[in-house]
């Protein structure tokens, strides 16, 4: 195996050991890059001039006999919703396409504490709206696993880029789906933690009762490697919750013996995708075999989810977007005649179309006469959407539904169509309306040879129980190490 | 719901949006059609259901009001599209 297709925990042992250098890991990522890049489009920007200093500067740190951390030296992705202090951060879009925070985000503040090397910014649906990677300014990602498809989205550009090893993991963010539904379309691993779990500060806001950071990786392990390192309170978020964060690592035991299984009977529909209902049974069934208890559940309120969704989400986000007025940063019109003007010219030539859609939706629904009729009543759903899982979980240690409704969908398929984008969704939407912990991993392939995802939910704060299932479900299979081919 | 081209205009002015001709037809036909799939909450008696704007409980959330190192001025101002004398610079507002 060469060391691009490696796990962090696999090159965290060679590191150890002395028996790779960080540099060697680097390079050798980036020998990947230049082969296959071209074709899939996962970066934004490639830094890689600042990434092999840092490799040098580990392999320092290495020398010197200092205890390293799972992540030091291990070459990370980042999805370009992110602040890192002084790369260009553009979430996608022409309007932060020259942007550069002066400052970090939280998660990436911890994930340098640990001295990892960022290889990039990913590409991503533009302010992470979408769920395909075609929205974005900068370009189409492609799946690896089909050129011809889409990588999911928004976090498409992190999703292809761990399943094309053209990094060793990644981090995502998800506001409806935006982790777990390019991990499963591009069969790797996505992790949406509990809403608080992990701090937001740093990240571009588009939703922000839903928005959560997470980790996009080739494992569970890693995934739970990662959570380590980037949950905790920050007293730059007040949303981020003051729960102690447990050796998340502690918790992949292979074993589920009597954990009981909800299936959601709202979620397996007449009309769904045959091949992606075989492959969740199957892997229910697997988990069955080896001791959890499968339970049919009811979420009563699941059909009102997107409508609910697209609702709040698309308020909030009209407010938290109408800071891009083209005068503190980011682009700005050459038709300035007066300030009224210049705001309205900025954000229309600023802006694409699916963004400006959910601002004007998202303004709709918040204007004079409208508030009751639609914002209130959402948040009202929202709270029958909630209690669906409080109940849920009074009988079950976990949820399982697939991630999506199909495989990966080809590029264009749904791009005149917003609705049916919408309802790619209609799986993941749910987790973030109830503010609960969700991972995506490979059940297996769909006879076009395109990855089908397993979703498995938790309780709030419990996202050991769901790393647990998916562990040893793993550890029982081998969709997570068949390879792409490029 | 159908929503009037008219209604588009508006609602892009609240939002500080200029829009083309033909964004403001598709928009008027694209909205209608999210606002018709999104009545069916309204299938749904939430007349005595409370609303939730936040999943997870937390009271007011305080801490100690120190004063910590902030950014620069410079970088402040780094990425603005035009300043002056330490200023963002922004089109004449007042005749």
């Amino acid at each position: 195996m060469k060391l691009f297709q490696m796990t962090i925990h696999d090159l965290h042992e060679m590191l150890k050991k002395r028996e790779v250098s960080c540099k060697e890991i680097t390079n050798s990522v980036f020998e990947r890059i230049d082969k296959v890049e071209d074709e899939i489009k996962s970066y934004i920007t490639i830094t890689k001039e600042s990434a092999l200093k840092e490799a040098e500067e580990v392999d320092r740190f290495i020398k010197n006999g200092d205890n390293i951390s799972p992540l030091t030296g291990i070459p990370l992705a980042i999805k370009d919703v992110l602040c890192v202090k002084g790369i260009r951060t553009t979430c996608g879009s022409k309007i932060l396409s020259n942007f550069t925070p002066p400052y970090d985000a939280t998660s990436i503040k911890r994930l340098s504490d640990q001295r990892p090397v960022f290889v990039g910014k990913t590409n991503m649906d533009e302010f992470a709206m979408g769920s395909s990677t075609e929205t974005s300014y900068f370009g189409i990602t492609k799946n690896p696993w089909n050129l011809e498809t889409v990588p999911g989205g928004s976090s498409g550009g992190s999703a292809a880029a761990v399943a094309a090893d053209e990094c060793i993991a990644a981090l995502g963010s998800d506001t409806g789906g935006s982790i777990r539904q390019p991990a499963a379309c591009c069969g790797i691993v996505g992790l949406k933690p509990t809403y608080g779990r992990v701090s937001r500060y740093g990240l571009v806001a588009f939703a922000s009762s839903l928005d959560q950071i997470g980790p996009m990786t080739k494992d569970v392990r890693d995934s739970a490697l990662l959570m380590n390192v980037i949950s905790g309170k920050d007293p730059l978020d007040s949303t981020s919750a003051d729960i102690p964060v447990p050796d998340f690592t502690k918790a992949l035991i292979e074993d589920v013996k009597d954990l009981k299984i909800g299936i959601p009977k709202e979620y397996f529909v007449e009309g769904m995708n045959k091949e992606v209902e075989t492959k969740v049974w199957e892997a229910i069934k697997l988990l069955e075999k080896l001791g959890a208890k499968p339970k049919e559940v009811s979420l009563p309120h699941t059909d009102y989810a997107i409508a609910t969704y697209y609702i709040l989400a698309t308020a909030e986000a009209s407010s938290n977007l109408a800071r891009y007025d083209g005068v503190k940063y980011g682009y700005r019109t050459k038709e300035k005649k007066d300030l009224l003007k210049m705001y309205k010219k900025t954000r229309e030539e600023g802006f694409g179309p699916e963004v400006k859609r959910r601002i004007m939706l998202g303004t709709y629904v918040l204007s004079a006469g409208y508030y009751d009729a639609y914002y209130k009543k959402a948040q009202q759903v929202r709270t029958l959407i909630k209690r669906d899982f409080d109940e849920a979980f009074k009988e079950c240690d976990v949820l399982i539904t697939p991630t999506s409704p199909t495989p990966a969908f080809k590029i264009g398929e749904k791009m005149e169509d917003p609705l049916q984008m919408y309802l790619s969704d209609i799986f993941t939407i749910s987790v973030n309306l109830g503010g609960i912990p969700a991972i995506s991993l490979p059940c297996g392939f769909s006879k076009d040879n395109l990855p089908v995802g397993l979703q498995i939910m938790g309780r709030h704060f419990d996202e050991e129980t769901i790393l647990r299932v998916a562990y040893c479900f793993e550890q029982n299979t081998d969709h997570h190490l068949k390879k792409p081919e490029l | 719901m159908k929503i009037t081209k008219k209604e588009v205009e508006h609602v892009a002015h609240l939002a500080r949006l200029e829009l083309k001709e033909k964004d403001k037809e598709k928009f008027t036909e694209q909205l209608s059609d999210i606002l018709t799939y999104v009545e069916k909450l309204n299938e749904l008696d939430t007349k005595n259901t409370e609303t939730t704007s936040h999943v997870i409980s937390i009271e007011n959330v305080f801490k100690e009001d120190v004063i910590k190192d902030s950014i620069s001025l410079d970088e402040a101002l780094n990425n603005s599209p035009e300043k002056e004398h330490k200023h963002f610079k922004v089109p004449k507002i007042i005749d």
